[in-house]
């Protein structure tokens, strides 16, 4: 068997393809809405709003067994609810922001165990939904994801001088008098559906790193937002397939397998990174050196 | 100067409140903000003249920032009114906030171009991508700050004074008629601070009117109009002589302040706190 074999092998089984599709929508659209999540410093909050939707897919496996459709809706609901929700805390509990995603994150959570455990086949039904299952994703599931990444990506791309001037200078926003609030919300329920859209790739446990790491890693190679957004969208897709692939032949879990190949990436990025910064000081000694010698 | 009538002339279509004809530019009375923590400002009053270039000086939490923000129609004032042309300030788009530049992520991914492109975003309208058109304008507002040659850097690349001048070049890009300026100074050499007078001086010639908040007493004497002498209540308006005279200087600024007295004038003026943001 040579190399392009070890390429096509797991292409013979359908639910692979539609594991590599759902991971390769699912990291373009991470990655996208992920930019802001990286320049706004929402990472805390991404990562308690993926924990806080436990609650919601309970209350659809509960009532509805282990169908996807109804699990996806309740999921949106809870974090759209969610992610409105912790602002609403934060302002009327007069209490700081990161205090309240942590109070409402553990809560919703903790809520969320305790429903599934009333179910018998309690820690294996958890660990589907902490850790995800790209490979039962059914075709129906990969129309959602498409519909929906697709949605949210056009409105990312409408949006995209108002998120900016929001996101780079909020008080710049105001006094051009945009509807700040509304565009903020927005950006919440964006996160929000970009973390449901992404449940079944890598759960809720690793979901925060579907939107920091590609664009942490794209944010130390590139100068510019729309680059930025690009390499993310590239990270992010690359370390899907790759993730499959190496789940695939090591039979590792495939949400870790896709995160570790995302973190990997990112360290790579830093060590580019650092290299460049390197030969740029390198290159000004020197030239003060040629300076200096020729006078 | 050409911009100028191009600024004239896209007023004309833009959107934004009508300006009432003969109001002033910027009218405050009786304002008044509190926070739960206390009272920032206190029975504000005062009114500014088109084209003039004016100083808001004061101790720090004077208020200046807080000031700033209820004029740029920011902040909502807990009493009194801010008008502009007239009009209350929230459907302007013509007041420019210029921030403090310890307040802004330079290692945020646009580039200059970008930043100065921002100004215009309430003239392209909602949904609309910047065309050909609004590049040129934002490389003309660019000329005239001097950073034409430097569109393209990410912003971290500036010095000081070219972050600064950029984000003039975002309020010509605004087409601002009134620009609040926080502590555009501070933290600049001298020939940095010589190149933004040089600006405002051609600012002048635009009819925009300026407001600057700095520490710099002897500054803000030689080269503005007038001085707002601030702390939290106005404790002087008008020109720098009048204003600046020791008993109002000690009373804003208590024992922060040393006044050196030579001979029959007072000499120099050093605010001896933080430099804030800094």
């Amino acid at each position: 068997m040579n190399w392009f074999d070890y390429l096509i092998a797991p292409l013979n089984y359908a639910f692979m393809v539609r594991g590599f599709l759902a991971a390769l929508m699912v990291g373009i659209v991470c990655a996208t809405v992920g930019t802001y999540v990286v320049l706004r410093g929402m990472a805390f909050f991404g990562d308690a709003l993926a924990h806080a939707i436990l609650p919601g897919m309970a209350a659809g496996y509960l009532i509805a067994g282990g169908a996807s459709r109804p699990l996806f809706w309740w999921a949106l609901l809870t974090a759209v609810v969610t992610s409105i929700g912790i602002g609403a805390v934060a302002k009327g509990a007069k209490v700081r922001e990161d205090t309240a995603i942590g109070v409402v994150f553990a809560g919703m959570f903790a809520l969320g165990i305790a429903m599934i455990s009333t179910v018998r086949s309690y820690t294996v039904d958890l660990a589907h939904f902490l850790f995800g299952d790209v490979l039962g994703v059914s075709t129906s599931d990969l129309w959602l994801t498409a519909i929906f990444g697709g949605l949210i990506v056009l409105v990312v791309l409408l949006f995209y001088k108002e998120l900016l001037v929001l996101t780079f200078d909020p008080l710049l926003a105001l006094t051009l008098r945009m509807p700040a609030r509304l565009l903020e919300y927005m950006l919440l329920v964006l996160i929000a559906l970009a973390i449901v859209v992404s449940l079944q790739t890598v759960g809720v446990a690793l979901m925060v790193a579907m939107l920091v790491t590609p664009a942490a890693a794209a944010y130390l190679l590139t100068r510019r937002l729309p680059f930025m957004m690009a390499l993310a969208a590239g990270i992010a897709s690359i370390s899907g397939i790759i993730g499959l692939y190496i789940s695939y032949y090591a039979g590792v879990a495939s949400g870790a397998a896709i995160v570790l190949t995302c973190t990997a990436f990112f360290l790579l990025a830093w060590l580019i990174r650092t290299i460049q910064n390197r030969l740029l000081v390198m290159d000004q000694l020197g030239t003060r050196n040629v300076t200096k010698t020729t006078i | 100067m050409e911009i100028l009538e191009e600024i004239r002339h896209s007023h004309l279509s833009g959107r934004g409140v009508a300006h009432q004809g003969g109001a002033p530019i910027l009218e405050v009375s009786d304002l008044s903000v509190r926070y739960e923590t206390g009272q920032v400002l206190e029975d504000v009053t005062f009114h500014l003249h088109t084209a003039e270039r004016i100083a808001v000086v004061g101790p720090n939490g004077a208020g200046k920032s807080t000031l700033f923000k209820v004029i740029a129609g920011v902040l909502a004032p807990s009493e009194g009114t801010v008008k502009i042309f007239g009009y209350n300030p929230h459907g302007h788009i013509c007041i420019a906030y210029l921030p403090q530049r310890s307040q802004v992520d330079w290692n945020f991914p646009v580039s200059v171009a970008d930043v100065v492109m921002m100004g215009r975003s309430s003239k392209l309208g909602l949904l609309r991508w910047p065309k050909r058109r609004d590049w040129s304008f934002v490389h003309r507002c660019l000329q005239e700050v001097g950073l034409d040659e430097l569109a393209d850097r990410q912003i971290s690349e500036l010095s000081g004074g070219q972050q600064q001048r950029m984000f003039i070049a975002r309020a010509l890009a605004q087409e601002a008629e009134l620009m609040l300026m926080d502590e555009p100074l501070s933290g600049l050499d001298v020939s940095s601070q010589e190149d933004i007078f040089t600006i405002l001086d051609s600012l002048r010639h635009r009819q925009t009117t300026v407001m600057v908040a700095t520490h710099d007493l002897e500054q803000a004497a030689e080269r503005f109009d007038r001085v707002l002498l601030l702390n939290h209540k106005v404790l002087g308006l008008g020109s720098p002589e009048e204003v600046f005279t020791p008993e109002r200087l000690t009373n804003a600024y208590g024992g922060r302040l040393r006044l050196v007295q030579s001979g029959e004038s007072l000499l120099a003026l050093t605010d001896s706190c933080c430099n804030e943001g800094e």
